[in-house]
């Protein structure tokens, strides 16, 4: 990095860029503050007192879901790699049916709060809730731990801030103003701040895209056609396997990875309580097609815009930037629309990372609170509604710090499988206990144990055992070779592994639960007896 | 919840409630629509990620200009994606929730919320 003395963007100015950046953090403060007045109980904290209309909490669960790996990534995966890029992608977005078809509405009828409600409402309290609790920390603190390194790269990339004390410096100040978010506006002033932010990067994005499909004349064969010349002319970059094409070990990691990616999404506990905002299972409903609408064009865009950057910066230049692949959307800015359209750009990153961090905070010290303070410490007798409240203030705070420090010493690390991992966990440890709680009649308190508990070790044993971790060049611990397990993707072994301990799990053990299932299946085919909304 | 009226216990009722023609039609609509089109999903996308992961040559093959039959099947992903949806959301106002709304008035006006 030292040989880049320019630090941030060559032709973009850094003051632009946080001039823009600090005006989304004030007006986002200024509407927390205001949507904060009405947050007193425990359903308006974590729950937004389920008062978002479906359009509304979608375009939130788009803001939450759009992070910055999949804006700054994708694109620059696409520039970079082409084809391959662009799978991402489609994981990405197809995930949403999973959510949509067996898990949104029933999620919304049976639960209050968490993904612990779901699983406690026939099983045995106690342990379900804190496993889920477990596992919900665990994603939550994978996720948190990417996005706030990844805030360091774009640091150095975007606002020219440089040296070690400069990136720790900005870090910290992305997280005190998450936690100001958080504490303040609870979920119903963080899901403004994810509408704000959803509606930025997808205007953001269609204009880039509308200008870059301009300039070839509206025609998508002559963009790929003309990123492919600048790449070296020999559709490299237009066909798949430029980068899991390497070997039968880098495809089955694709395989692996893909596998992983469609069905984690239902599994992620921030978009699972992001269900619990809207008043009905038909809102819930709506969330989910909107979010999919919404996370479909911008997918579509983000074809454009990698490919755009490929044709017109190129991706030698891309290669060569401070931040690598990730800085081929902000130099494709800069190229179009010159450092104001970059400083929009950036400061739309960035509110990126703040908004998705501020998601996970939310949901994790709400599962801190809901399910292991409230529930499995005070076994469901806290003296009122506003200690749990309370609890989960102080909860956030600390995961707050803790993300702050994690991202300080992560910021050299290459975090990129981090949030592969988060996307493995949910799949292994939370979809199939969620789904085999909603479907399956005979599922029991041993089932959900076993899977939620041998799902998340078998993932992160897998993973430390990887080459992302170690005996590779890019691995976390470059000097040393632990690894055995040949994939960097764990999904491929560890989902099924986690289904099948669910059913050895429920098989095993006497428990049987079927009277509870059937109020159960009324209650999330049906929506009776369901949280309703709190009317101010 | 607190009427003084005899009522039956609660798990009788949802289990009453469960065994109700409605629901049961309910359950089997739900059912019948769901666990069939997750199928058809996931069949379609594994075909695709295992056509990109091992099928270069055929998905580089050029269709129109520089787009090759790897991007048509991956638009069509993004496509299949919209109908879906689109195809359940009709599925759900028309024949669900009609169901789901009687069955639910009838639990919690018996209920005597």
């Amino acid at each position: 990095m030292s040989t880049l003395a320019q630090g941030s963007v060559e032709g973009g100015n850094p003051l632009v860029n946080i001039g823009i950046f600090t005006l989304f953090v004030i007006i986002t403060l200024v509407i927390v503050f205001r949507a904060s007045r009405n947050t007193k109980t425990a359903s308006d904290y974590y729950a937004a007192g389920r008062s978002f209309s479906g359009p509304q909490n979608g375009t939130a669960i788009a803001g939450d879901y759009l992070s910055a790996a999949s804006f700054l990534g994708i694109a620059g995966a696409i520039a970079v790699y082409g084809y391959d890029g662009f799978l991402y992608s489609i994981g990405f977005l197809v995930a949403w049916l999973v959510a949509l078809l067996l898990v949104a509405e029933l999620l919304r009828n049976t639960g209050k709060f968490t993904m612990g409600d779901v699983l406690a409402f026939r099983m045995r309290q106690r342990p379900v809730r804190a496993a889920a609790a477990t596992s919900t920390l665990a994603v939550s603190f994978f996720y948190l731990l990417a996005q706030m390194a990844g805030a360091g790269g774009l640091v150095s990339l975007l606002l020219g801030v440089e040296g070690d004390v400069g990136q720790s410096i900005v870090i910290g100040v992305v997280g005190i103003v998450m936690i100001i978010y958080v504490l303040v506006g609870g979920m119903k002033g963080t899901t403004w701040v994810q509408i704000i932010k959803a509606g930025l990067l997808i205007a953001g994005t269609a204009v880039m895209t509308v200008w870059v499909l301009g300039k070839y004349g509206l025609n998508l064969s002559e963009l790929l056609g003309s990123a492919s010349e600048a790449a070296g002319g020999n559709d490299a970059l237009l066909n798949p396997g430029e980068r899991y094409g390497e070997s039968g070990t880098t495809q089955l990691d694709f395989l692996s990875l893909g596998i992983a990616l469609v069905l984690g999404t239902a599994g992620l506990p921030h978009v699972l309580m992001r269900f619990y905002t809207v008043p009905t299972s038909k809102e819930a409903r709506r969330s989910v097609v909107w979010a999919i609408s919404w996370i479909g064009l911008f997918y579509l865009f983000t074809l454009v815009l990698g490919y755009g950057a490929a044709a017109l910066v190129g991706t030698e230049t891309i290669n060569n930037a401070p931040g690598g692949e990730n800085a081929a959307a902000p130099l494709l800015a800069l190229e179009l629309g010159g450092p104001v359209l970059l400083g929009f750009i950036a400061a739309v990153a960035f509110a990126t990372i703040l908004a998705v961090v501020a998601g996970l905070t939310i949901t994790a010290s709400a599962s801190f609170a809901h399910d292991v303070y409230a529930n499995v410490i005070k076994k469901g007798n806290v003296d009122s509604k506003t200690t749990e409240v309370k609890v989960a203030r102080i909860t956030a705070c600390v995961i707050g710090a803790v993300a702050i420090i994690g991202g300080i010493l992560a910021k050299e690390q290459n975090v990129a499988f981090l949030v592969a991992l988060a996307f493995a966990v949910a799949a292994s440890a939370n979809l199939p206990t969620i789904l085999y709680s909603l479907f399956w009649k005979r599922f029991n308190t041993r089932g959900a144990l076993w899977s939620i508990y041998g799902g998340l070790t078998t993932t992160i044993v897998l993973i430390v055992f990887s080459p992302a971790v170690s005996g590779s060049d890019s691995a976390m611990i470059p000097g040393a070779d632990f690894s055995w397990f040949p994939l960097s993707n764990p999904g491929l072994v560890s989902i099924p592994v986690s289904f099948l301990l669910g059913i050895i799990g429920t098989l095993s053990s006497k428990e049987h639960l079927e009277e509870k299932h059937k109020e159960m299946e009324v209650r999330s085919l049906t929506g009776a007896g369901a949280e309703k909304a709190t009317t101010h | 919840m607190n009427s003084t009226e005899p009522q039956p216990p609660e798990a009788d009722m949802w289990a009453q409630v469960h065994a109700s023609e409605d629901f049961q039609r309910l359950r089997k609509r739900l059912r019948n629509f769901v666990f069939p089109m997750t199928a058809l999903f996931l069949v379609w996308y594994l075909t695709y990620v295992l056509l990109a992961d091992y099928a270069h040559d055929f998905m580089s093959i050029k269709v129109v200009g520089n787009i090759n039959l790897g991007l048509i099947l991956g638009l069509l992903q993004f496509v299949s994606t919209f109908v879906i949806t689109g195809l359940y959301v009709r599925y759900a106002n028309r024949k669900l929730d009609p169901i789901a709304e009687s069955v639910r008035n009838e639990v919690e006006g018996g209920d005597k919320q």
